[in-house]
């Protein structure tokens, strides 16, 4: 089995684990590390009752993953709480992105995945008043510098990330799902139609699955460092398969791609999760999706094909960095015009980083 | 007959060839480690302080794989540093070249406190007597690596000097074993304790200031499979001049301490409370004060007998 097809074949099917060797146990909990899925691998193990048989030392790795994961998931639901608390008096409707709302939908999805930041979106009009709500209630804003705060701010979709200061858990505000300059541009307000209430919860929704899945191409497909690449398709791959079982979501999928702008990011999660994870995608629906032209289609699969596999030494080839560099720098293409992008890479050029390290 | 296979057994260029091209594995109960590097130092360094350690075969599952690499282009030659990778992936900031084997016990320590959770992970020293465990939790600078050197340089076995692993589900204490850090005026202290301890070379300027590890004792490495059960928690505390006291301790604050002290406290949640409230429950809880380690090893010898 060729090393990338390792990782691939233990998630999609569990039961071939049985008959793996010490050293590619060796191999398979690294690569699952690394593309940050070893909690969710641990999941599809245990889902098929399979951790008894799992040899002891990469058992081991298993139930820690699944500990570590089953804490992030309780702190997620705390975290979203507290944002609740905060945001409930300005009366403004937060819809839940990615991770947090697989957490509060309770799909499959979100057994056994790690989480980090929370990301909301909120109305466009309304940042200014989440922003003070939040920072009333102890996030602040960084150490951002005010060419940063512009960056993120007119630019793109999301104010800088958020702090609390006692808990240390970090809040994306968006307005949108993409940036304001990106060349696609998105219907947000279509978006803002029809999101689904959290139960318990005032003000407080998750997107519908048609928009959870779009949203999640969208992120995908212009995201420039694909550290969790893999770990996004393996989402993708699990919201299909959970919506897909009912056809009236799949009828919706292509033309709610239509309305929302994103039918070229969709092509390609569905075009890129069939082919690497083997999720089941109806003919049809591809389809119905407009292709691009085949040179581009070319390319794109070159990059992505290799992109998209887990960031580790056993799953890349010769091509690999240059694909993913590729990709770096196809993401700043179309997330700005290009003259802005000039100002902004030379900006970061020539400026000393200002930016946070990571700490030791 | 079978032996296993000890790093003493091989000659030291088998042991650079293996580390060289990454295929040393090396038994460091209850895990197993690969570990790469092209640096002399660090075939040296483990070839002393590993030398009773098992080795295994490439082709095991490891679960740690590591390398301390010289760092990259010019910090190769020009003041030269060196990197611990997780991996492949560098895991912290560069040290100076001459911090080589001290980083590989830390990026070690850092890789089990982050990634064991079958066990509560405590940062505390612990050692063992007729079957029973002494854990010494403690900031770093109150003197506990001094304390566990100096009373396993009079008859305690070494379980482990930094990370006590304690079993989540059954409570017991899985012994480590590993080569003791000693900082500052500690290397003097135990030289003079234990004059044939087995030291690496005082490693000066690092970020504890300057550092030293004692090789463990071959026994404790020996009988590095059998566990202990916990009897004691003492909280050590190094005072010049002072006169060496034993004093019962609060087992509320105890609680407090030992979970603060704790990596992977938070993570487990509930069944951490639980575990670290069976380990209470069944410990003598002490506060212990000393100046000078004979003194110490007598008191402790006490507290063993008096059991």
């Amino acid at each position: 089995m060729k090393a990338p097809e390792l990782l691939v074949s233990a998630l999609t099917r569990p039961e071939s684990v049985a008959a793996l060797l010490p050293s590619q146990w060796d191999l398979l909990i690294r690569q699952a590390r690394r593309a940050n899925v070893l909690s969710t691998l641990a999941n599809v193990i245990e889902s098929q009752a399979l951790t008894d048989g799992v040899p002891t030392a990469p058992r081991h790795h298993l139930v820690a993953a699944t500990a570590v994961a089953r804490q992030q998931r309780q702190a997620v639901r705390w975290e979203v709480r507290c944002i609740q608390e905060a945001l409930a008096a300005t009366g403004v409707p937060v819809v839940l992105l990615k991770g947090a709302a697989y957490v509060m939908a309770d799909l499959p999805t979100a057994r056994g995945r790690m989480f980090s930041d929370v990301d909301i979106m909120v109305p466009r009009e309304s940042i200014s008043r989440i922003e003070s709500a939040l920072a009333m209630h102890g996030w602040t804003g960084g150490h951002h510098s005010n060419y940063d705060q512009r960056y993120y701010r007119r630019w793109m979709h999301e104010i800088p990330p958020m702090q609390h200061i006692r808990r240390g858990t970090v809040i994306d505000v968006h307005h949108a799902i993409l940036p304001e300059t990106a060349r696609i541009k998105v219907n947000t307000k279509a978006l803002w139609q029809a999101p689904d209430a959290v139960p318990g919860y005032d003000n407080l929704y998750v997107l519908q699955p048609t928009d959870m899945v779009l949203h999640s191409a969208a992120h995908l497909f212009h995201e420039g460092e694909l550290h969790n690449g893999f770990r996004d398709l393996v989402d993708l791959d699990s919201l299909l398969r959970q919506f897909g079982s009912d056809d009236a979501f799949l009828g919706r999928l292509g033309p709610r791609a239509q309305e929302l702008g994103l039918e070229r990011p969709l092509y390609y999660a569905l075009r890129y999760v069939q082919r690497i994870l083997g999720t089941p995608v109806p003919h049809r629906i591809l389809e119905s999706i407009p292709a691009p032209g085949r040179p581009s289609l070319r390319a794109m699969d070159f990059c992505y094909l290799r992109a998209l596999l887990p960031e580790h030494s056993s799953c890349t080839d010769r091509w690999s960095g240059l694909a993913r560099s590729a990709l770096y720098v196809r993401s700043h293409w179309i997330r700005m015009p290009f003259f802005l992008l000039l100002y902004h890479l030379t900006r970061k050029a020539v400026t000393p980083d200002q930016a946070d390290r990571k700490e030791q | 007959m079978w032996c296993l296979l000890r790093l003493a057994d091989l000659t030291p260029s088998e042991l650079g060839y293996r580390l060289g091209n990454g295929s040393l594995l090396i038994g460091i109960s209850p895990f197993v480690v690969r570990i790469r590097s092209s640096i002399d130092a660090i075939s040296e360094a483990l070839g002393t302080m590993y030398r009773d350690f098992p080795i295994n075969e490439p082709d095991e599952f490891a679960d740690f794989h590591i390398e301390v690499a010289p760092g990259s282009r010019l910090r190769r030659w020009f003041r030269p540093q060196v990197n611990f990778h997780f991996d492949g992936i560098p895991s912290f900031q560069p040290l100076p070249a001459n911090q080589a084997y001290p980083m590989l016990e830390w990026g070690l320590n850092w890789c089990i406190a982050t990634h064991s959770h079958r066990f509560l992970l405590i940062h505390a020293a612990v050692i063992e007597s007729g079957g029973k465990a002494a854990i010494l939790p403690a900031p770093p600078g109150s003197g506990k690596s001094t304390l566990c050197a100096g009373l396993v340089s009079r008859g305690w076995r070494l379980l482990s000097d930094e990370l006590t692993l304690i079993d989540m589900n059954t409570g017991v204490i899985h012994p480590m074993s590993r080569p003791i850090n000693l900082k500052n005026a500690s290397i003097e202290v135990i030289r003079g304790f234990q004059p044939d301890a087995v030291m690496t070379d005082p490693v000066a300027d690092t970020k504890k200031g300057t550092v030293a590890l004692m090789r463990p004792p071959s026994e404790s490495v020996r009988r590095i499979a059998e566990t202990a059960r916990p009897a004691w928690i003492v909280f050590p505390t190094y005072t010049a001049g002072a006169s060496t006291t034993l004093s019962p301790y609060s087992k509320a604050h105890t609680f407090i301490r030992v979970a603060r002290e704790s990596f992977n406290y938070d993570i487990h949640g509930r069944t951490g409370f639980e575990a670290v409230s069976r380990l209470i429950d069944t410990c003598a809880c002490f506060e212990f004060c000393y100046s000078d380690l004979e003194d110490a090893a007598r008191e402790f010898s006490r507290l063993s007998v008096a059991s």
